[in-house]
């Protein structure tokens, strides 16, 4: 149980180690405070999109413990004690990630607005799932609406980087 | 759209979890995944005092087999870890079916099986499935526990026997006389919809003959809805696809859905048929799918 701080209203406030993207952030938040919004206002991370704000666009999508999940849906209070990923530290050095690099290469972005949560679900599934089939990358990605591109080169970007994985079993194989 | 404020709890055992129910009765609400409650209190719909948080309580968590008794599943198990689960695709597949079709992705990565259970929507869909293997729900609070059959748990739409300082602390699938189980849903999208309508059956075959049969229907009446005169058709009976079809549409006379916005009541009446029918030919043929 994380401790409580009172305000001068006599409001609750609870202090907790947010981890994000590796770093870990000590904030004072309320017991309503949604991840997402902690994320942006607080935090900075606007690559995390707001979309329905009800679970159902994916726009909102972070990874916690390597797990795509809406981030509109969880208590920030709740989030302690996890690893959050958010589009921003998909990648871990200055340079894009394969699958950022794959989405630019296969046109798989119109307005933008889907894309790191596209990303991140992408990327969630490549991490246990090196050589999905394409019905595969449609599932891991059905959590996340795109209004543009028809999915198409989405799902396309999405394999190009698993063909790019070493075939399964290693050198040997 | 934010939530209204609320003082929040994370027990760090059953014990003290208990105590904090108990104390706040209804002007508390159990949080589990969330992916209900944080949406009704979007909406306003809830407005809890406080929220008490399940997530400390490991002893909630993770699916396991006693032999000579069943499968026991910790009511914080998550959609996918249902669906995922190496000892419930070995035993029960069509349980890891049930959660792998539901809603998408995210939301099974937080949702819970418990949650979706007390949360009793008529449209869940893991009760029916869990229902037609006969599943128990253990309900605890500080002075007890008590073990209820999911069939009777189920009041109305959002009621249930739960009372205010129960928590329900797991689910459990007895060993089985049954040969074959599944459920099939229908939604408008593959995910992220809502069923319109799902009937789930388990038999108990020997050769051509049908020993006995449950069906459960979702979104069929204001709780999940056992189709008994459709049960009663084809138990003892040799099994034709002339009395599948009879018992499709059994089921369909005695459901009660409702017009919604995702179909009309004769909508859901036809779907009610034509899937239970699907649902029992593939419990027969296939076994536990």
């Amino acid at each position: 149980m994380p401790e409580v701080l009172r305000d001068s209203q006599g409001s609750k406030h609870y202090l907790i180690n947010l981890n994000v993207n590796g770093d870990t952030y000590t904030l004072a938040v309320k017991g309503n405070a949604l991840l997402v919004n902690v994320l942006r206002d607080w935090l900075d991370f606007t690559g995390t999109k707001k979309g329905c704000e009800l679970g159902d666009c994916g726009s909102c999508t972070v990874l916690i413990d390597g797990k795509p999940v809406n981030s509109c849906m969880v208590l920030a209070v709740e989030a302690e004690g996890h690893e959050i990923t958010t589009i921003e530290g998909v990648s871990p050095s200055d340079k894009l990630d394969r699958l950022q690099e794959s989405f630019i290469a296969n046109a798989a972005i119109q307005c933008g607005y889907c894309t790191p949560g596209m990303i991140l679900a992408g990327k969630a599934l490549l991490t246990h799932n090196p050589h999905p089939t394409e019905m595969e990358v449609r599932e891991a990605i059905s959590g996340n609406l795109c209004r543009c591109t028809g999915y198409v080169n989405i799902v396309k970007a999405i394999l190009a980087v698993a063909d790019e994985n070493p075939p399964e079993g290693g050198e040997s194989a | 759209m934010y939530l209204p404020d609320f003082d929040y709890y994370a027990p760090p055992d059953l014990v003290e979890a208990c105590q904090l129910v108990r104390e706040f009765g209804n002007s508390a609400k159990i949080l589990a995944g969330g992916t209900d409650l944080l949406h009704k209190m979007k909406h306003t719909e809830l407005a809890p005092e406080a929220v008490i948080s399940l997530k400390k309580l490991s002893e909630l968590k993770g699916i396991r087999y006693l032999p000579g008794q069943g499968v026991i599943i910790g009511a914080l198990t998550t959609q996918n870890e249902l669906a995922d689960s190496p000892l419930l695709h070995r035993k029960y597949r069509s349980v890891c079916e049930a959660a792998h079709n539901m809603a998408n992705n995210q939301i099974r990565h937080i949702g819970t099986v418990g949650g979706n259970i007390v949360n009793a929507v008529p449209s869940a869909d893991l009760p029916p499935i869990l229902m037609v293997l006969g599943a128990k729900v253990k309900l605890v609070n500080i002075d007890g526990e008590r073990t209820v059959p999911l069939d009777e748990f189920f009041l109305g739409v959002h009621q249930t026997i739960r009372r205010d300082d129960e928590i329900l602390t797991e689910i459990e699938i007895p060993d089985q006389k049954t040969t074959g189980s599944t459920s099939i849903r229908f939604g408008l999208r593959k995910s992220g919809a809502l069923a319109v309508a799902g009937a789930a059956v388990a038999v108990e075959m020997d050769g051509e003959t049908c020993r006995s049969a449950r069906i459960v229907l979702a979104a069929a009446a204001p709780v999940p809805m056992r189709a008994r005169a459709a049960e009663r058709l084809i138990t003892g009976q040799q099994i034709t696809p002339d009395l599948l079809e009879q018992a499709g549409a059994a089921a369909a006379r005695e459901s009660n859905p409702r017009d919604s916005i995702r179909g009309s009541a004769e909508y859901r009446r036809d779907l009610i048929r034509i899937l239970t029918r699907r649902a029992l030919h593939k419990a027969i043929t296939e076994g536990h799918v």
